[in-house]
């Protein structure tokens, strides 16, 4: 169950609409003519057979993509092409469904990796380690610290993240994203491979980044449970086409949606 | 010196004032907070303390009541004691990974209104069983994460608490003057706290101890190992036990030295290491973890680091020991060992943390000699105490240059001891307990007529070097049928000093021999494993393989030829064993919170395979219900084998004699 939000994380405006997105490869349609938005502070759930488009979806909200038709609207600005890194810039940011850590890193690193954007002393400043560039260090240090705390990583802090146990790396890597101080964060499975404690452990901190930093949250799982339990609403992809949108509850009962995870008789 | 000023504070918050001027700018309390140590001075404390007493007060908490205490070693619930002890209240520490009926027993038995709780987790713990605790009114956190909607009537944060204390510091100048008044009236016979026994023999009893015994017995100790303010301690084991009450809160305020808090548990090693102490107590168990970490480490490293590593280990093994006993070495030892420091031991000593550690001491269950020698040889001052609850810890301890791995050292000080004609240890001290909180009856079962306290334990006071030697628990002490006598945990310790074994289980009494139920080590044998390609996937599956068996059942039969040694012991040699397929947990009941085994519980528990034990079969099943951490239970079944021991032949009585 979900506490009561605070005021400040009141699920309100739209933050990102998509419409109308189409996105092939060669004659292989990953994704036609879908449209859904994603509302500030919700944690919104994307679900769908194997092959049904989530992942390109995402893909296509932070820029990796560019859909061949339709129109991405984030924070009020329509943009048919968008790079990741402006997405990221923008206020996105995302975990991915294989781990993309730098594995000879330290989790430490690989965090602060997370604040590259917020660096704003150029290159020779930060060579220099000195002055403003050193205040600066300092501060997204204390800001890394924060996450490093609230995901309680603290005993890793110094380890080469090639060397943690999966659920570890998938929390470092949450790390990481959380560290750019994103506006819309895309988890792509980030309960995948995880056995039932850490998927509990992983619950928890989806709920808290969403109720402690406000930041609206769209997922990709597969765990129906995990999914029934975390979301606001969920949007269910099959074959590329959207097939339902709705609360839990709405989802769990739409004809359509047990057909298509059921199989239907012909 | 601090301990002559001692003499006049009679009570815990008097010391803290007393330290606060003596030390004021010396650093009483360090924590880890966002990777970067805090530190708080004497005089900072005092202040703080001051508004939380403040506080507290205005909530409603009132000289005499008790208030729980329940987390990690964290400084807030250090000053939580603090506040609380100000206020004449009496703090009841609990475990914080007791799990919530245990929690509910110990907070529904002391009938606190008030718990002082680190987090959301002990929050949630304590509102699961609120309809057994209708005495409890308020709670206290230090964390807030995760707590903001949570419903405040009944739930506050320890900051809010100390900044309104604070505030009303401030504007009215008569309450600082009522609260001095408060900390005047505080005697030295008041109770200064409740400990929870852990409960090895059966439900747990609340320890009180007093102001003035706890601030005497703290003081004959710091004299003893001569601390001073100038010392640190890293409280890294449980709040709510004794020997951190001990070691860190009561000697820290007697001798003003600094208490460091980890990070969190499972950074305390490398906080260790950071932090330096120069006062360490570990168990046993920590010391013995240690060691598997680095010996399997070391099988890692490179061919010369290990062929280095183990030659300078065999040269400590020879002169480490007599060198730090000051007894003679010849000249090339000393060389040697001089090499050997530079290159091998004081890195090793580094790296776990022990370079500036003046005094250490283990205590709790018996330690294994070579364990023991291993950390002396490579320069570690460890030395053994024994002691218990109702002591306020401390009965014998080591004094330097007297030190042997099967004593646990002479009585200590102002120590009254003496062995009852049973065999049991029975003892009188400035610090002993003035009773069982709530329990008059207990407390007269523990009490001889002439006002000693029974340990429970048989020893023997060691001719040769006139210190005491513990067994067992007397009542534990059992016959096999053909009347030899059966001390079960001399045999499990015995076992359990090979590293490959974690845990043992030994029946024999009122039986015709001697038969065990064991752990394996999983970090060990998972590391023999890896090593001889012998493949597993869980814990049950290696201690089932074959193999396994075979490498077990060697260790055994060592055992026996030890036993045999002993003509007491030759008839209690270990006929049958078998590996238990799941590890013994406190969360199942099976250990206890400070893991020790509970015997009786198992025995009931594992019914099955106690009988299969005995009546010969090879084989035996058995379905055994876990508790998870959350509280949700599930079942784990097996079919476990059990494997026929040789013994050793009864020596003839020439050879013996």
């Amino acid at each position: 169950m979900r506490a009561p939000s605070g005021p400040e994380v009141a699920v309100g405006d739209v933050l990102l609409s998509v419409e109308n997105v189409s996105l092939s490869f060669g004659g292989v349609k990953a994704v036609s003519e879908v449209s859904f938005d994603i509302r500030k502070g919700e944690i919104r759930a994307i679900i769908g057979p194997n092959g049904a488009g989530k992942t390109s979806m995402l893909n296509v909200i932070n820029g990796f993509y560019h859909p061949q038709e339709g129109r991405i609207t984030f924070k009020g600005e329509t943009r048919t092409k968008m790079r990741p890194y402006e997405a990221a810039r923008g206020g996105i940011a995302r975990t991915f469904q294989n781990l993309a850590l730098f594995r000879g890193m330290t989790a430490l690193d690989n965090i602060m990796a997370g604040r590259t954007l917020r660096m704003h002393k150029n290159i020779f400043w930060q060579l220099l380690r000195f002055g403003p560039a050193m205040t600066e260090e300092v501060e997204h240090r204390r800001h890394v610290e924060e996450i490093i705390d609230f995901l309680k990583i603290q005993e890793i802090r110094r380890t080469p993240v090639g060397r943690l146990p999966y659920g570890l790396q998938k929390r470092v890597e949450l790390g990481r994203a959380l560290a750019m101080e994103p506006e819309l964060l895309l988890l792509d499975e980030p309960m995948a491979g995880m056995n039932m404690e850490e998927k509990e452990d992983m619950s928890r901190f989806v709920l808290d980044v969403n109720d402690y930093f406000g930041t609206t949250i769209a997922l990709i799982e597969h765990d129906m449970g995990v999914v029934m339990d975390l979301s606001d609403r969920v949007l269910v992809l099959d074959h590329g086409i959207k097939i339902a949108d709705g609360t839990p509850g709405e989802v769990k009962s739409n004809q359509a949606v047990i057909d298509a995870y059921l199989g239907v008789a012909h | 010196m601090a301990q002559d000023a001692a003499a006049p504070a009679d009570t815990f918050t008097k010391l803290l004032i007393r330290n606060a001027e003596l030390f004021g700018k010396r650093p009483a309390m360090r924590h880890k907070d966002l990777g970067v140590w805090q530190t708080w001075t004497w005089s900072e404390v005092l202040d703080i303390v001051r508004a939380y007493a403040v506080g507290l007060h205005r909530l409603g908490l009132k000289r005499g009541e008790t208030i729980a205490v329940v987390g990690a070693n964290r400084p807030m619930l250090y000053w939580s004691v603090m506040a609380g002890q100000m206020l004449g209240a009496i703090p009841v520490p609990v475990y914080a990974d007791a799990v919530a009926d245990e929690l509910a027993y110990v907070l529904a038995h002391a009938e606190g209104r008030f718990a002082a709780v680190e987090d959301q987790e002990q929050v949630d713990k304590l509102q699961s069983v609120m309809p057994r605790l209708p005495k409890l009114e308020q709670m206290f956190y230090d964390e807030k994460r995760g707590l903001r909607d949570y419903d405040h009537s009944r739930l506050h944060s320890m900051d809010d608490i100390i900044a309104d204390g604070r505030k009303a510091l401030a504007e009215d100048p008569k309450v600082g003057a009522w609260l001095d008044a408060e900390i005047a009236v505080g005697k030295g016979s008041d109770s200064s706290i409740i400990i929870y026994t852990s409960g090895t023999t059966g439900a747990s009893k609340g320890v009180m101890l007093t102001n003035e015994g706890s601030i005497k017995a703290a003081t004959d100790t710091v004299k003893f190992d001569k601390l001073t303010e100038n010392d640190v301690a890293l409280a890294y084991l449980p709040l709510a036990w004794v020997g951190d009450h001990y070691l860190n809160y009561a000697q820290g305020m007697v001798a003003g030295f600094c208490t460091a808090c980890p990070e969190n548990a499972d950074t305390a090693m490398q906080d260790l290491r950071e932090i330096g102490p120069s006062f360490y107590f570990a168990p046993p168990r920590t010391l013995e973890l240690l060691l598997t970490r680095v010996m399997i480490r070391m099988e890692d490293a490179g061919f010369l680091k290990r062929k280095m590593f183990h030659y300078f280990i065999g040269v400590a093994r020879r002169y480490g020991e007599r060198i730090l006993n000051g007894q003679p070495v010849p000249l090339i030892g000393r060389l040697l060992y001089a090499i050997g420091n530079i290159l091998v031991y004081g890195p090793l000593k580094n790296v776990l943390g022990f370079s500036k550690v003046r005094v250490a001491y283990t205590a709790g269950e018996a330690i294994g000699p070579d364990l023991f020698n291993f950390y002396r040889s490579i320069g570690l001052n460890l030395k053994q105490l024994y002691g218990q609850t109702e002591a306020f810890l401390y009965v014998t301890a080591h004094p330097d240059g007297e030190i042997y791995s099967d004593t646990v050292g002479p009585a200590f000080p102002n120590v009254d001891l003496r062995i009852a004609e049973n065999g049991e240890v029975q003892f009188k001290s400035p610090g002993m307990f003035s009773g069982y909180f709530r329990d008059e009856g207990k407390t007269a079962e523990v009490m001889t007529p002439d006002g000693y306290v029974k340990t429970g334990d048989a020893g023997f006071i060691d001719e040769k070097t006139g210190h005491l030697k513990i067994i067992d628990r007397a009542k534990d002490v059992g016959k096999l049928n053909d009347g030899t006598l059966f001390p079960p945990k001399y045999i499990e310790n015995k076992l359990k000093f090979f590293p490959n074994i974690r845990e043992v289980v030994a029946y024999g009494d009122k039986h015709d021999f001697v038969a065990v139920m064991l752990n394996i080590d999983l970090t060990a044998v998972g590391s023999w494993a890896e090593r001889n390609n012998v493949v597993y996937g869980s814990y049950q599956e290696l201690a089932g393989h074959p193999r396994v068996y075979d490498m077990i059942a060697e260790h055994v039969a060592e055992v026996n030829r030890s036993l045999a040694q002993d003509k007491m012991m030759v008839g209690a040699q270990i006929k049958r064993f078998l590996i238990l397929h799941k590890e013994l947990d406190a969360d199942d009941g099976e250990l206890t919170r400070t893991q020790k085994v509970r015997r009786g519980f198992i025995a009931e528990r594992y019914a099955p395979l106690v009988k299969a034990l005995y009546d010969g079969s090879k084989e035996a099943d058995i379905a055994t219900e876990v508790t998870f951490e959350d509280g949700r239970k599930g079942t784990i079944s097996a079919r476990v084998t059990i494997r026929d021991m040789q013994t050793e032949p009864v020596p003839s009585l020439e050879k013996a004699a």
